[in-house]
């Protein structure tokens, strides 16, 4: 069935009966029904409840617990210490920021690289376009560790990647590639990419070709209709592709464990640290309660800018 | 002039190989690396050898890691499919009081970076003084998964028709009987896709996994401990020997539907 | 051929109301479809039409009053409890199931003994013998229409109920299958009900029709009835096309009214007047009237005519020539010329009096809305003329 053919009923079924889109399959037999939903969200919601915000409650709590003279290492208790936030924050606000820039030129190059690729694969491949969708998605069938430790490997100082950039004098003759930011943020992008590509092509699939030629029609060039009307016909993929992008970006601390160097360090390898290895439970808490507030704060604000840019 | 006409109109494909050769370029040094005749480090090219594919349990703890990792992922994907696709029915079908606290709490371990869900668990665990072992990765697991279970099945009964299961009412089959011959039949593909979703995510989860872990390994934490070291190249060989294993059952899956519709 | 055991029951509605919130969907509605009968439920999108077939099927609950199959009270029955099976819109087959085991479903959860035999009995009564073994989505859209009507029919229900069965079909194969879903119903001797919003699909096949507005029946009866003496504006518009016009009873004459339509005398007998006190509108079907050029007599005894209308639009649409006509008082009236092969085209501009037997006449309550009812589309073929 064609997507204008559903849309076509569904208006149908709209007018028709005002209450069928709301999904009741028949009327409601009172009493047992109406626990129906409730013993289906329970086990589950249980699950999440206990395992999931219980925790970030428990960690919210631990971030203001303080360490009482002469105690063991490893035991905290709670004394509402709230200039825990403000000693950490000062400590680390350049890892905060270097964290959520990486995540930002990291999701901006993922961007750049994964459009094309799925425009291309959404409305020039063809009868290729499942088999390239595979190939999409194959990269991320080997262990993601893995992967990692192959780029440590294709961007060491001995390897042809860095050889060829001297020669050509991109980089001086003890310039590396390794351990360095660039290097991080080539591991970053490059881990997320399915992220964006994924999404995008989803809703460029969605796109009706004849609109774009349509537009080609009514004397828009290629590049006006690319801006006028692809694009903006694919935004939900975009916002989509570069929030699923960024979260754990910013979050990460694999790729700056594995290519960068002291230097690189982010908000993910700091919260590690501090609570595998320092056993600094208060400071690695407050970490994390203002990593995961500033990327809310960061979605909220992004998710309500490109919904009023959808709107002019 | 004819070049630079050639050259604007193939532009998005010259791009599309050159992003197709980023993303394999590491697949590609993983799959060769395989075959390399390394000591224990595996870390420069030594010469070709199938030796570490005929042993590929012949590093010490790199087979036991992929077991333990194989059973979480299963057990983790039994659960997380069973209870997030309870949650998609009870969304996609219901309604009831509490929607948006339920589509929150379903939407906000996806949005929270996994270094926080792995240390906010730990938190926990340390807490309630509870053991960290086999049984923390399996809770640890389920509770990312579930909502990407949730995600995919309730996808896929959106895009059901409800006069299919109206139709099965009307034929005589109570709700139980429509439920179990219709509905389920049906929903049965994004069950699926959210299983094999979940379980890749097990599979390959490391951030969460080395939080709350304890001494239990995993596939993910052999690599990365002995990464520190030199990885062998039997996990090489595991790694890719899993890429070809998932690569062949998605085309032959592809392969199985696109004919399928050729018949129809 | 109707089965003992639920055929020979009747479907009643009693002052059955829907509500979804505030809005009413079917407004105490009452209503009597005799076993065995081809009944129609027409009328446009939002009337109601559809909420009724629901409610009967179970799939909607009623607010306010009684369904009762025979003597079952059967308003708060689940669906799967009423002997009443429904062809869906879109055939809602299961895309899982070959075609005989959707057409086995209904059979297999009753238990049936005879499943195969009656199954491959209902495939050949829709003349797809050979098609068990295949999905629906490898059939056509005429095909999937019958196995949706083979999987209903298959179970014998006192009720059958068509929710626009045919609206997916094209118009060549909707006029076959009108005619094939008639044959099976006289066949299998059940009782359809049939929703649609295709007046002419409506007329084809019911032997009553039901229109339906707003919630409630404008008026009930064989398709002759509703199109030569509707009660309503709706009606008359809704069903074919109708001049309606302003007029004023005079006085009488014999067995006749005689009316006023501005300015002239025109009759009208008694007995077609439905409702209405001195105001009315008389109705007359376009293809009821003859042009005539200014002044020229017409054959036949009594005969009410419109003098001084100028043709305004001819459209020659192959069997008929359909004319607009515009009258003195600015109204435009619509004539529709069998194309009988005599006489030719009039002319844009030509000035044409309007001739009609007054039998052909009918008269209704002059507060009802001219408009009522007018407002729907309909694709005619036809070239314009000069």
């Amino acid at each position: 069935m064609s997507a204008a053919q559903g849309i076509g009923i569904g208006e149908r079924q709209t007018l028709e009966d005002p209450q069928h889109d709301r999904g009741s399959t028949a009327p409601s037999q009172p009493g047992r029904r109406r626990l129906t939903p409730y013993l289906l969200l329970l086990p589950g919601m249980a699950w999440l409840t206990i395992f999931f915000i219980v925790p970030l409650v428990t960690l919210l709590s631990t971030s203001t617990q303080t360490r009482p003279d002469g105690a063991e290492i490893g035991v905290y208790t709670q004394t509402w210490r709230f200039a825990n936030y403000t000693d950490t924050l000062d400590e680390y606000l350049t890892v905060f920021g270097r964290s959520f820039f990486y995540a930002l030129i990291a999701t901006v190059l993922a961007l750049a690289i994964s459009y094309p690729l799925a425009y291309a694969i959404a409305f020039k491949s063809g009868r290729w376009r499942n088999l390239l969708l595979v190939l999409v998605v194959a990269p991320f069938f080997v262990s993601f560790l893995l992967r990692t430790i192959a780029w440590k490997q294709i961007l060491a100082d001995q390897a042809w990647v860095a050889d060829a950039l001297r020669t050509v004098h991109l980089l001086g003759p003890d310039g590396r590639i390794i351990n360095t930011a660039p290097a991080v943020v080539i591991g970053i992008t490059y881990n997320f990419l399915p992220f964006m590509i994924l999404p995008i092509y989803a809703s460029l699939e969605r796109v009706d070709p004849r609109l774009m030629e349509a537009a080609g029609d009514l004397y828009a060039s290629a590049l006006t209709t690319l801006r006028k009307v692809t694009i903006p016909l694919s935004l939900p993929g975009v916002v989509a592709g570069t929030l699923l992008t960024f979260i754990p970006a910013a979050g990460d601390y694999i790729n700056s464990a594995l290519l960068g160097n002291r230097d690189t360090t982010m908000v993910g390898n700091v919260i590690d640290s501090r609570f595998l290895r320092v056993v600094d439970y208060p400071t690695a808490a407050v970490l994390s309660v203002s990593l995961m507030l500033s990327i809310l704060l960061l979605v909220a604000i992004y998710i309500r800018r490109s919904g009023t840019e959808e709107l002019v | 002039m004819k070049a630079r006409r050639w050259l604007g109109r193939n532009a998005i494909r010259i791009y599309a190989v050159v992003a197709f050769a980023y993303l394999f370029v590491p697949v590609a040094y993983t799959l060769a690396f395989s075959f390399n005749d390394s000591g224990k480090s595996n870390i420069s090219w030594k010469g070709f050898t199938l030796d570490k594919w005929k042993n590929p349990c012949g590093a010490p703890d790199v087979c036991p890691a992929l077991a333990n990792s194989l059973k979480i992922g299963v057990l983790a994907t039994l659960v997380a499919t069973v209870l997030g696709t309870m949650i998609a029915f009870a969304l996609a079908r219901h309604r009831f009081r509490g929607r948006t606290a339920t589509n929150l709490t379903i939407f906000l371990p996806m949005a929270t970076p996994e270094v926080v869900l792995g240390a906010s668990l730990l938190a926990l665990f340390l807490n309630l003084g509870v053991n960290l072992g086999f049984g923390t990765i399996v809770i640890a697991h389920v509770m990312f998964c579930i909502s990407f279970v949730v995600v995919t099945v309730k996808a896929r009964i959106a895009g059901l028709d409800p006069r299919l299961e109206q139709a099965a009412m009307d034929l005589y089959a109570d709700e139980w009987q429509t439920f179990r011959r219709i509905t389920l039949p049906l929903v049965a593909p994004g069950i699926a896709a959210g299983a094999l979703l979940a379980f890749s995510l097990s599979f390959d989860d490391f951030i969460i996994t080395n939080f709350n872990s304890g001494a239990e390994n995993t596939f993910p934490k052999f690599v990365w401990v002995s990464s520190l070291r030199g990885i062998p190249a039997q996990a090489n060989v595991i790694a890719s020997a899993m890429f070809f294993i998932a690569l062949l059952s998605v085309l032959f899956g592809q392969a199985v539907t696109s004919r399928k519709k050729q018949k129809g | 051929m109707a089965d003992p055991e639920t055929g020979g029951r009747d479907l009643r509605l009693e002052h059955v109301s829907k509500r979804f919130g505030s809005f009413v969907a079917v407004d105490d509605l009452s209503l009597t479809i005799p076993s065995g009968s081809f009944f129609a439920l027409l009328g446009p999108s939002g009337c109601g039409k559809t909420t009724t077939l629901r409610m009967v099927a179970g799939l909607e609950e009623p607010t306010d009053g009684t369904i009762l199959i025979g003597d079952d009270d059967v308003t708060h029955a689940r669906p799967y409890k009423r002997p009443v099976n429904t062809v869906f819109q879109s055939y809602a087959l299961f895309p899982h199931l070959d075609i005989f085991e959707n057409v086995a479903f209904g059979l297999r959860r009753r238990g049936s003994k005879k499943v195969t035999a009656e199954v491959e009995a209902a495939l050949e009564l829709v003349e797809l013998g050979g098609m068990a073994k295949r999905k629906p989505a490898q059939l056509s859209g005429g095909q999937q229409q019958r196995v949706a009507l083979a999987r209903a029919i298959v179970n014998r229900p006192a009720v059958l109920l068509l929710d626009e069965p045919l609206g997916a079909l094209d118009l060549k194969l909707r006029r076959q299958m009108q005619i094939e879903l008639k044959r099976i119903q006289i066949e299998v001797g059940l009782t359809f009900v049939h929703v649609t919003h295709d007046q002419e699909e409506a007329m084809t096949m019911a032997d009553t029709i039901a229109v339906m507005n707003s919630g409630r029946i404008e008026q009930m009866g064989g398709p002759t009835e509703l199109y030569e003496s509707p009660t309503t504006t709706f009606v008359a518009n809704f069903l074919g096309q109708s001049n309606l016009i302003r007029a004023t009873v005079s006085g009488s004459d014999g067995d006749d009214l005689v009316l006023e339509v501005h300015g002239q005398k025109v009759a009208l007998p008694s007995a077609l007047r439905n409702g209405g006190e001195s105001d009315l509108h008389i109705g007359v079907r376009p293809e009821k009237i003859q042009l005539v050029p200014e002044g020229a007599a017409v054959e036949g005894a009594r005969r009410n005519v419109l003098p001084g209308g100028v043709v305004s639009d001819a459209s020659f649409t192959g069997v008929s020539t359909q004319y607009l006509v515009r009258m003195p008082w600015g109204q435009e009236l619509m004539v529709f010329a069998q194309n009988l092969g005599t006489g030719g085209l009039l002319r844009r501009g030509t000035t044409v009096d309007l001739h009609w037997d007054p039998a052909h006449t009918f008269a209704l309550d002059g507060r009802l809305d001219v408009n009522a009812g007018v407002d729907r589309t309909e694709g005619v073929a036809s070239v314009p003329v000069g």
